[in-house]
């Protein structure tokens, strides 16, 4: 019996032309709940684009923040935000692909921890955001780590945030390898971490670097948990270093947009909109790197 | 899975003496199996690092403060200087503006979800469905800084009645809310709507339904079991949500089931507090951890419920 699929099996129309006509009104409502969503998203990204257009020129990137309005640029976030995205890639990618080495090939399945360590990276990836920022709050801003407001300190947040994300990303990557190609590198006398090393990862690579930078445009994009470990303190310089405080653009637009005067929002959309090329630039190179080097089995 | 400490065993191995086990002990391997598993167990340790810091405070928090004047409260003012701890306010905050974003996401959501699977042509799927993603990938800023700036003065010009919503209100973040978990409930019902076998919509069809009743009678009712944790994950992530209701539905805690009203969540009060500074120690500062742990149980709850409720949907069908 072939399976067709419901768009294309042949089907008898409705009989009675009530009938008909609730079918067509039911599959025009459906439709139309696509159209809401996709009407809401142009109407976000015109309004922001309309409304911060007239600030979006160099002056933006070279001026530092100032409590007034004509004054204000997003020099400082920005310098923050690629500070601290550097710090949370280097922290965050290598242990997640670790851990997802060790849950994809090492792990035995059956065995109650392993099940529990994979139980558990599901829920940190879904606990909310601002949690994760209670937890560099006590943690590593004040109490054990106590590195202060410091790139590091909203890095090493951040990773925390992203980690599973990565961990689940390099999983599929993993999985998505033939078994054959182990079983061969096994055979001609590879230790386990050689065929793992030599053969699975290297082809595991493009979906590993699109999850990783996947991972890396959730976290450019979270405020919750650096208003916790930053502020909202008034930054008038680029990071010195991985211990110097920071801002980053989503801390900055909040900011704005927290002001009363209306011209403080024009800026805060320009920044939106810088932020949102950003995110376009990182998801766009994502989506050509998983295109260009994914081998198709 | 690698497994390389399978013994062979030959017929015969005794009285010839070979073995084709590993004749040496391999460290190199075992040190970096160990360093892996180091690396898993950050995961352990974010999480116990998550309980420890919510537990220590929240519970000098509730010897202060009875766990009764605090669940059972509607006053909430704990930064006062005469500090009142009904958490209430907040919650029903919560509530309100969670509900809201549902009503919004989940017939969207699910509607989105029917139709790319019952009606769409695959070309038309393979459009719809990046776009439906690109909705998730918006950062929380930009979907506050929208409800602030373009929903707020929408809704008060076409609104219909005496009082128009004010500068802050629970609508216009709740239908901002709603827009940004839409893609979650549209993604994973489409799931199990797509794990639902098509021997059941044929056989309807074949006894002459026509496609709106294979859709609501049968499709529908198959994948309940996924669309329930589609429902519950959104929920979730609603109540989770910070930046949206900070910068969209005030600072001000408001007792009342009215929408339209300003209103303080749990999020956006633990985003007060953490900005304001409080000092290690003091009962504001522990007041942010009291509500945090409140926040973490719900969404760990919820969470639990649905992560249970896709895996025997997805084994049901696999």
């Amino acid at each position: 019996m072939s399976d067709a699929s419901p768009a294309t099996s042949t089907q008898l129309p409705p009989s009675s032309r009530s009938a008909r006509f609730k079918d067509k009104a039911f599959r025009s409502i459906l439709f139309g709940s696509i159209v809401i969503a996709i009407v809401t998203l142009i109407a976000l990204l015109v309004d922001i684009y309309l409304t911060g257009q007239p600030r979006l020129n160099a002056d933006l990137f070279q001026r530092f923040a100032s409590s007034l309005p004509e004054r204000a640029g997003a020099r400082a976030a920005i310098a923050g935000t690629l500070w601290v995205m550097g710090v949370t890639a280097v922290l965050c990618i290598p242990v997640g692909v670790a851990a997802a080495i060790y849950l994809e090939e090492f792990a035995d399945k059956e065995r109650w921890y392993n099940r529990l360590l994979e139980l558990n990276i599901q829920n940190l990836a879904a606990v909310p955001s601002i949690v994760y920022g209670i937890l560099g709050l006590a943690f590593i801003v004040r109490g054990f780590l106590g590195l202060g407001r410091s790139v590091l300190a909203g890095g090493l947040t951040l990773a925390l945030l992203v980690l599973p994300i990565v961990v689940i990303a390099s999983r599929e990557a993993l999985r998505s390898v033939p078994s054959s190609i182990r079983q061969a590198a096994l055979a001609l006398g590879a230790t386990p971490w050689q065929a793992i090393s030599r053969q699975v990862v290297p082809i595991a690579v493009p979906g590993i670097a699109t999850g990783s930078i996947l991972a890396l445009s959730r976290a450019i994009g979270e405020a919750a948990p650096l208003l916790l470990v930053s502020g909202l303190t008034f930054i008038t310089f680029t990071p010195t270093g991985v211990n110097s405080e920071f801002t980053v653009l989503p801390l900055q637009i909040f900011n704005w947009t927290s002001r009363p005067q209306e011209e403080f929002k024009v800026v805060a959309a320009a920044a939106t909109v810088v932020l949102l090329g950003i995110l376009l630039l990182m998801n766009s190179f994502a989506i050509w790197l998983r295109n260009r080097y994914q081998t198709r089995w | 899975m690698l497994h390389s400490s399978v013994t062979v065993q030959p017929p015969g191995r005794r009285a010839r003496g070979l073995s084709l086990t590993r004749t040496r002990p391999r460290y190199g391997e075992a040190l970096i199996k160990g360093l892996l598993v180091l690396c898993a167990t950050i995961s352990i340790l974010t999480t116990v690092g998550i309980v420890v810091a919510l537990a220590g405070p929240t519970v000098e928090f509730f010897q202060e403060v009875g766990p009764g004047s605090f669940f059972a409260g509607t006053d909430w003012a704990p930064l006062f200087s005469s500090p009142r701890f009904g958490v209430l306010p907040i919650v029903t905050a919560t509530l309100v503006v969670t509900a809201v974003a549902l009503l919004v996401a989940v017939p969207l959501g699910l509607g989105a979800a029917i139709y790319l699977n019952e009606y769409a042509r695959p070309r038309t799927r393979k459009v719809i469905k990046p776009i439906l993603e690109l909705l998730a990938g918006i950062p929380t800023v930009v979907y506050g800084f929208f409800a602030l700036t373009f929903v707020t003065p929408l809704l008060q010009k076409i609104w219909l009645g005496n009082d128009p919503p004010g500068i802050y209100n629970g609508l216009a973040a709740g239908l901002v809310m709603g827009i940004m978990i839409l893609p979650i409930i549209a993604s994973l019902s489409d799931e199990a709507i797509a794990a639902v076998p098509h021997s059941l919509r044929a056989g309807a069809l074949a006894l002459g339904s026509s496609r709106m009743q294979v859709a609501v009678r049968v499709v529908v009712p198959a994948a309940l079991s996924g669309i329930v944790a589609a429902f519950v994950l959104g929920m979730s992530r609603a109540i989770g949500e910070t930046m949206i209701v900070a910068m969209a539905a005030g600072s001000l805690p408001n007792f009342t089931l009215d929408p339209t009203q300003p209103m303080q969540t749990m999020t956006a009060f633990i985003a007060a507090v953490g900005l304001g500074d409080q000092p290690e120690g003091t009962i504001g500062y522990k007041t942010l951890f009291a509500v945090g742990s409140t926040l973490f149980v719900a969404t760990f709850i919820m969470n639990v419920i649905s992560i249970r409720l896709v895996r025997r949907f997805r084994e049901v069908y696999e």
